[in-house]
């Protein structure tokens, strides 16, 4: 195989797989399984911008993908009149004075005293701030918890237009990779995958708990699937009953194939715009200089780059693309449900799996690792139990065979780690090595 | 009288449970430490030693407990350690042959080693729930309390109560006694000193022919055995669940940070300085300030600075002012 169908090759046969899949099972399930491939095909992207472009290293993508979620919820649900006349005002209020304690402590720190009196000084300004911002912050979320609490008891949405959101999630996302950045790059690399792995944790435990945010636990539904019609409405139409009457498939299934190529395509389009927009960056003066920060970064200092900050851009960037990734995927359900972030096994490692298999480096390699790994992962799901119940055939009927059986559902999480370790050992520049 | 009534409160609700948690974390955090002052990478399937060590423990607790076998007032979990721990080192030992080997050998950079022990950490996660499942196992028995508060209350006469759990106690001896034995070895013995050695310089260390090999196969024996002691104490104390172990790296982590990465005096006391952080954040302070304050003082609400449920959020904010601050750590750790 030459350099230059190597790609091509791969992407037909990844096509020919989900093909096979809609002919084999249904497309239903290959278009699903599509859709998500795409999404995390974005996320994947963002994660290869920051490893594959600068060797940053991003434990929580869970957490930057949640927030993407949670943009689409604040902006385009519609705007919650009781809950602003009960205590949304007092709640923004507490935020805001939360940041100004902040940014005086951080001030307080900087100042020209002697070590130990700044820390004091910012320390009790932190902890006095802590108690008045709880003094401010409580009544304003009992109020706006109770309105409503069975369908609402949150704060809402502005009602914006969904696009909108989506670039929202990206800055969403960019502000807390902004906060991790500071504290930990510059230091080892060990201390910024600590420290992304403890705001991704952090982040998920306030969306799970926080009802006034986005009703925590409640889950917030029927978000707008914007721009693709509903399932629902498309039934009632005439014209299209004739569309499922040509091809010969009942109206409900073919409304919700159409739903989701639809959806397929949306995706691609703004996978497409951005893997142009980073191929053109990696491409440009920009992309030489963080590739050669990225292996040399004594040598890039001693040119006069200035590492630290194209590291801060890189993360930030990397992290908006997740931030986007997570808001389409929130766009695509209808659906923000805090609780399945909490699994930053599947999220997080999941899409590092997708990169490394891809390729590091290789934006195209990395969409590519993603819609493989999406497919093993969806498959996996039905195969794994099945694969199970082969091998313990030849033992007795039991709890432990039963206990086996059960445990099958758990092994595609091993099952990712496993091929993780493989191609690191054997093929660590992935499928589509970086040129 | 009321001042007592406060101490004792303080004690009960805030100091007892940080001292044992603390002594779990600080135990978690040595593993860390010493695997990053060695091997130079943070050990993300450390957590996930724990679970399995920890998982084995109950099995065999479990075994023990159907045959009648059990210790009195101890935990029968106490016997079926040894078997634990050598689980947990038998499977440490495997991954280090089978997988780290290979990278240390060919010299990569620590953050390759950091991905490949991600790798590890799903596949010993994938281990545990095959050997135990996912829910959640409670395998504490023996006597619950050394005293109880009513005992507490009818010694001192005072009205609030100081209960002491067994679990806290067994947890705050056998901490002290494997951190004892642990810096003793290090300090003492040939094998700890080369460890030690190993850690300041390795290109010196080899020099002066010490065996590569051995240190770090006795690295990972010490780290894998101290995950499981760290492990069955937590799991006694609250309850096993393979996700928490998962959840307790962020923690471990920190208080390995705040130390210093690659001290083992920093881990310890990094251990502590967290956990009674944690406590000190999410304990509702109401009780002790009602025994201190005149009655029209006290506060109507719980007085409680955080939630119990972003206790983490506790250590990741310690773990960020220190990298602020201080990021080799408060007891200068081995690099930045």
């Amino acid at each position: 195989m030459t350099q230059v169908n190597r790609p091509l090759i791969l992407y037909a046969a990844v096509l020919l797989a989900y093909l096979l899949v809609g002919l084999t099972q249904s497309w239903t399930l290959a278009l699903t399984l599509l859709c998500d491939g795409l999404i995390v095909a974005i996320a994947a992207l963002g994660v290869n911008i920051q490893w594959g472009y600068a060797g940053l290293f991003n434990v929580g993508v869970a957490g930057f993908f949640a927030l993407g979620g949670l943009a689409v919820a604040l902006v385009t649900m519609p705007i919650n009149h009781e809950a602003w006349s009960a205590g949304t005002p007092g709640i923004l209020a507490a935020l805001a004075f939360g940041a100004v304690i902040i940014y005086l402590a951080a001030r307080v720190y900087r100042s020209k005293a002697t070590e130990i009196t700044r820390l004091a000084l910012a320390a009790v300004l932190l902890i006095a701030g802590l108690i008045v911002f709880r003094i401010i912050f409580d009544p304003a979320v009992n109020a706006v918890e109770a309105v409503n609490p069975a369908s609402a008891g949150n704060i809402g949405g502005l009602g914006l237009p969904v696009p909108l959101s989506w670039l929202v999630g990206g800055i969403f996302a960019a502000g807390a990779a902004w906060v991790v950045a500071k504290t930990a790059l510059g230091l080892r690399s060990d201390y910024l995958a600590i420290a992304t792995l403890g705001i991704s944790q952090i982040i998920i435990i306030v969306l799970k708990n926080e009802e006034w945010l986005d009703r925590g636990v409640k889950n917030i539904t029927s978000i707008d699937r914007w721009p693709v019609p509903e399932e629902f409405s498309l039934q009632q139409q005439d014209w299209f009953g004739g569309v499922a009457n040509y091809f010969g498939a009942d109206v409900r299934t073919a409304s919700t194939i159409f739903v989701a190529m639809c959806f397929a395509s949306v995706l691609a389009a703004v996978l497409l715009a951005l893997v142009l927009l980073a191929e053109c960056s990696l491409k440009s003066p920009w992309g030489r200089m963080m590739r050669a920060i990225r292996d040399n970064e004594t040598a890039a200092e001693a040119m006069g780059k200035n590492v630290k900050q194209r590291h801060l851009q890189v993360f930030i960037l990397g992290s908006a693309v997740i931030g986007i990734a997570g808001a389409l995927y929130v766009t695509l359900h209808g659906l923000f449900a805090p609780v399945s972030y909490d699994e930053p096994l599947r999220y997080t490692f999941l899409i590092w799996a997708m990169v490394i298999l891809g390729g590091s480096g290789n934006n195209w390699g990395a969409v590519l690792g993603a819609l493989i790994v999406m497919l093993i992962w969806g498959q996996a799901e039905n195969l794994g139990p099945a694969v199970f119940q082969l091998l313990t055939a030849p033992l007795a009927e039991g709890p432990l065979k039963a206990h086996l059986i059960d445990a099958a559902v758990q092994m595609r999480l091993p099952m990712v780690g496993l091929m993780l370790l493989l191609v690191l050992r054997f093929s660590p520049r992935g499928l589509l090595p970086e040129k | 009288m009321d001042f007592l009534n406060a101490i004792v409160a303080l004690l009960n609700y805030v100091v007892v449970p940080a001292a044992s948690y603390g002594a779990q974390l600080a135990l978690g955090a040595l593993g860390v430490t010493l695997v990053y002052g060695i091997l130079r990478f943070s050990n993300f399937a450390h957590g996930d030693t724990m679970a399995f060590g920890t998982a084995i423990t109950i099995l065999a607790t479990w075994f023990l407990q159907s045959h009648g076998v059990n210790l009195g007032p101890l935990p029968t979990a106490l016997l079926a350690l040894p078997l634990g721990l050598t689980a947990a080192a038998a499977l440490v030992l495997f991954t280090d042959r089978s997988v780290y080997r290979y990278y240390r050998e060919k010299k990569v950079a620590p953050v390759t080693l950091v991905i490949v022990s991600m790798g590890v950490m799903f596949l010993m996660n994938g281990l545990t729930r095959v050997v135990i499942g996912v829910q959640e196992q409670n395998f504490a028995d023996g006597a619950r309390f050394v005293i109880s508060a009513t005992q507490f209350r009818a010694m001192t006469g005072l009205e609030e109560g100081l209960a002491v759990r067994t679990t806290t106690v067994i947890t705050l001896v056998t901490a002290a006694i494997v951190v004892v034995a642990l810096f003793r070895f290090l300090n003492r013995t040939r094998t700890g000193k080369s460890l030690r050695a190993f850690s300041d310089n390795e290109d010196l260390a080899l020099l002066s022919g010490i065996n590569p090999d051995r240190v770090v196969k006795i690295t990972w024996l010490i780290a894998a055995c101290l995950a499981t002691i760290a492990g069955v104490l937590y799991g006694l104390d609250k309850s096993f669940k393979p996700f928490t172990y998962f959840q307790l790296l962020l923690p471990i982590f920190a208080s390995a940070v705040v130390g210093g990465l690659g001290n083992p005096v920093g881990a310890v006391a990094g251990g502590f300085l967290i956990a009674f952080s944690e406590v000190t954040f999410t304990y509702a302070w109401k009780k002790v300030l009602a025994y201190l304050l005149p009655a029209d003082l006290v506060p109507n609400v719980l007085g409680q600075l955080l939630s119990t449920d972003y206790k983490f959020a506790v250590s990741f904010a310690i773990l960020v002012a220190v990298l602020l601050i201080k990021p080799t750590g408060l007891f200068r750790g081995t690099s930045v």
